[in-house]
């Protein structure tokens, strides 16, 4: 059970990096972007690319299968999709805000760029599986009955780097503080002389940063295919809600959750219900919390 | 009250402006505001004077008319590039970031200036010191008034040249009523003109130097606090409303 349980911890870890990626644009700007999982498909593809074009496999390091080839990857990766959801703001987004169009109209637009993301990925990587190294990790007997994958340990100590510097982020930086009196208050934070829509571009590459390196990480534990981006996006939603939509802390809490009950469905030998398994995780949450475990009750400003 | 007289810090040429196109909620409004004064805007509900307000710090595009700071046109700033210009706003409500914690809500309002940020907050602690016992405390947890007077030392934090204040004493009691126009005066002493909406017309006008009187989205009378005061329209427009009744 240990065993299972790790696995759905690495797995929780990386919808959970996701997770927060929404929960930042659910906060600045106001909708669930459903686009999310395809930004998160955007980075692994542009990680595929960046170790094709270095030509170094993804390199080792110590018992870990990966190496800084991969994590040079995803330094680009954050750079490329920074760049591609900016452009995507400037071109759409942008345009909408400035016509007060409303939640749903953000919502419909972005399920319809994650269509349209989605078969430019198809066209231009094609539809096959596709992997960063057919090297398949070995585990590490830590004692009697409980082995690790070294890679899995590095993933869980790149989900907590990424929180911790989050935290860092938003605390103790000034566009971090502005972000958070965007999230709360986007009206006041206007009338107080932040520009807010400096705020959501630098959400947006906040974003998207993780989407880059949770894509890339999911990509590396399994495998790319195109339409990786609306499977975790589900499980990304579910983990929000559970999470409390308002928190981000939440969303790390509600990946990890949903990660774990996962990993337990499959333990029991629910592995066909998996998915289920973490909607009704959700259903009892939302019955217990409406809020979420560490969500707030939101207020339109 | 007698105003200082230095000089035109805020004009206001034919301002008309509203919600939609077709309709204005304000029209033909001339006024202006001298430097180191208090004026005080009233006028019964849908008068016109928080759509003014708004229009002054760039939240709300206005179809005809000019808005001089300074003697420089603001029509077309964005509201950050309005406020940047020394111009500080405090909302009747929601005006405090609740899950942020005071110190932070401070912060916040020394943007424009964050050099001068440790000197601000000695100046706003001598005029607030209640706010120092919750610095590091969330907003959220904030009474009423208690609420009012953050937002108002947030707006300091940003060394105002004019303040706008949007109905300031609403909702409070008696007592943090008083202490915000007790505050106000401080203020002014300060050199902060200061610009404010009233529903509490007769406290209000105690304290400023000037007043204007708005209703259906026309100014009706601008004068002397002295003089609004004593002014038929009050009675007909606001008092008779109110069967005299005022804070």
């Amino acid at each position: 059970m240990i065993q299972f349980l790790i696995d759905g911890l690495v797995n929780g870890s990386i919808i959970a990096l996701g997770a927060v990626g929404l929960s930042i644009s659910y906060n600045v700007m106001r909708f669930a972007n459903f686009a999310q999982g395809e930004v998160m498909a955007v980075g692994a593809y542009v990680s595929l690319g960046v170790l094709a074009l270095m030509g170094l496999g993804i390199g080792k390091m110590g018992p870990v299968s990966f190496g800084w080839p991969l994590l040079v990857s995803i330094l680009f990766s954050i750079m490329m999709t920074s760049i591609v959801v900016l452009i995507t703001d400037l071109l759409v987004f942008r345009r909408l805000r400035d016509k007060d169009s409303s939640r749903i109209t953000f919502i419909i637009v972005a399920f319809g760029i994650s269509l349209i993301a989605r078969n430019v990925i198809h066209l231009a990587a094609g539809g096959d599986q596709q992997f960063y190294s057919f090297y398949i990790p070995r585990a590490v007997q830590v004692f009697e009955g409980l082995k690790i994958v070294p890679d899995d340990m590095l993933i869980l100590l790149i989900t907590v780097l990424c929180v911790v510097l989050m935290h860092t982020f938003l605390n103790r930086t000034l566009i971090g503080k502005k972000m958070r009196s965007v999230a709360e208050n986007p009206s006041l934070a206007r009338v107080i002389g932040i520009n807010v829509d400096q705020v959501i571009r630098g959400s947006w590459i906040l974003g998207a940063s993780l989407a880059a390196v949770s894509g890339t990480l999911h990509a590396h534990i399994t495998q790319l295919d195109p339409e990786m981006g609306f499977e975790l996006i589900l499980p990304m939603f579910a983990a929000l809600i559970v999470g409390g939509v308002t928190s981000i802390y939440g969303a790390v809490l509600g990946g990890l959750l949903i990660g774990m009950s996962e990993a337990i469905a499959v333990a029991i030998g629910w592995s066909s219900y998996r998915g289920a398994v973490s909607f009704l995780i959700l259903i009892l949450v939302l019955i217990l919390r409406p809020h979420g475990i560490l969500g707030e009750k939101e207020r339109d400003a | 009250m007698n105003s200082s007289m230095n000089g035109k810090l805020l004009e206001i040429r034919d301002l008309s402006a509203g919600y939609s196109a077709s309709v204005n909620i304000i029209n033909d409004i001339t006024m202006w505001v001298e430097d180191g004064e208090i004026l005080t805007l009233i006028g019964p509900n849908g008068a016109g004077k928080s759509t003014l307000i708004k229009c002054l710090c760039g939240l709300l595009r206005y179809s005809s008319g000019s808005i001089l700071f300074k003697q420089k046109e603001i029509n077309g700033l964005k509201t950050h590039q309005i406020i940047s210009q020394s111009i500080a706003y405090v909302p009747q409500t929601n005006n405090v970031f609740s899950r942020l914690s005071v110190e932070h809500n401070l912060d916040l309002g020394s943007l424009a200036h964050p050099q001068s940020r440790d000197q601000r907050l000695v100046h706003v602690f001598e005029l607030f010191p209640d706010l120092k016992r919750y610095l590091g405390k969330k907003a959220g947890i904030l009474s009423g008034g208690q609420r009012q007077m953050l937002a108002i030392a947030r707006a300091l934090m940003s060394s105002p040249k004019l303040l706008l204040l949007d109905e300031p004493s609403a909702g409070l009691s008696p007592l943090f009523r008083r202490q915000v126009f007790e505050h106000v005066t401080k203020i002014k002493e300060t050199g902060v003109t200061v610009v404010m909406v009233e529903q509490n017309a007769k406290a209000a006008l105690k304290i400023s130097d000037r007043g204007i009187i708005l209703a259906e989205g026309k100014l009706r009378l601008e004068g002397t606090a002295e003089e609004v005061l004593q002014s038929s329209e009050i009675g007909e427009i606001y008092f008779g409303a109110q069967n005299g009744s005022d804070a």
